[in-house]
């Protein structure tokens, strides 16, 4: 069965989505990344989509729902890349995203969620890091 | 006046069936020069409604024609099912109503992404969407 790859980055964990996802292949992803999270005790998630042109209500809800799931275990999510014709789109058909994080590129979502964790981090290095 | 210039149809009746389905469109609208953010809506309008089909419906045919008026081109997508019929048009048409576990932006949302949005239903016996998309609408 088809699967998305989830690349983990320190405590990071990402994903790039590439294909055009189906259903089951979206449900998969949610819970691939929820066990990933747990297994791994990532702080942050990043979402890229910008090779995705269609995100629907269902994909949107997806998102969410991850984005949910994952706060509850203690990891940021963050959708990184929407293209701008989806933007529009996904705002006309009336979803907001609301409870998710985005940012518009992978660097610039990588720094939020920095920002959104804070210093004090346990998972990054801290040996050089004193200062209070 | 509307002029068909082209027709196609193919049935959705799997999850599966969604993904072909938007591909068939985009390749129509890529086809009349559509711009990418039309395009995007119209393809994101034909996922939600094959989905709606399939999830209320266990699916049904969808056609895809070409059409003319005046100068201006555009593509029709019609989406009929046999499934049990819409009872309270006017509900379903509300934001924020889903008698599914949606969020309920399917029909209104949809709505807002075409040029010309129609509904028919009868309870029992099933529903037809029609949906119009300009080039540059």
């Amino acid at each position: 069965m088809e699967k998305i790859p989830i690349l983990r980055m320190g405590s990071f964990l990402l994903v790039t989505i590439q294909v055009d996802l189906y259903d089951r292949l979206a449900l998969t992803l949610e819970t691939d990344l929820i066990n990933m999270v747990h297994k791994t005790g990532a702080r942050g998630v990043l979402i890229d989509i910008s090779a995705v042109s269609i995100v629907d209500s269902f994909m949107g809800r997806i998102l969410g729902n991850i984005a949910s799931m994952t706060r509850v275990l203690d990891a940021e999510t963050v959708v990184v890349g929407m293209q701008p014709a989806v933007a529009i789109t996904l705002i006309e058909l009336g979803l907001s995203l609301s409870g998710v994080y985005t940012a518009l590129d992978v660097e610039r979502g990588m720094s939020l969620l920095q920002t959104k964790l804070g210093p004090n981090d346990e998972l990054v290095d801290d040996d050089a890091d004193d200062t209070e | 006046m509307l002029t068909i210039l082209s027709k196609d149809s193919m049935t959705v009746t799997r999850e599966q069936d969604v993904v072909p389905c938007r591909n068939r469109v985009k390749e129509v609208a890529v086809k009349i020069g559509m711009g990418i953010v039309n395009q995007t809506k119209l393809i994101t309008a034909a996922s939600e409604l094959a989905r709606n089909m399939l999830r209320y419906a266990n699916g049904g045919q969808v056609v895809i024609e070409v059409v003319s008026k005046g100068r201006e081109s555009g593509v029709r997508l019609t989406f009929a099912d046999k499934g049990p019929g819409i009872a309270d048009i006017n509900l379903a048409m509300q934001d924020g109503y889903s008698t599914g576990k949606s969020l309920g932006l399917g029909l209104p949302g949809t709505k807002r992404l075409v040029n010309e949005f129609d509904l028919k239903s009868i309870v029992g016996q099933g529903t037809t969407i029609t949906i119009l998309k300009w080039k540059n609408g």
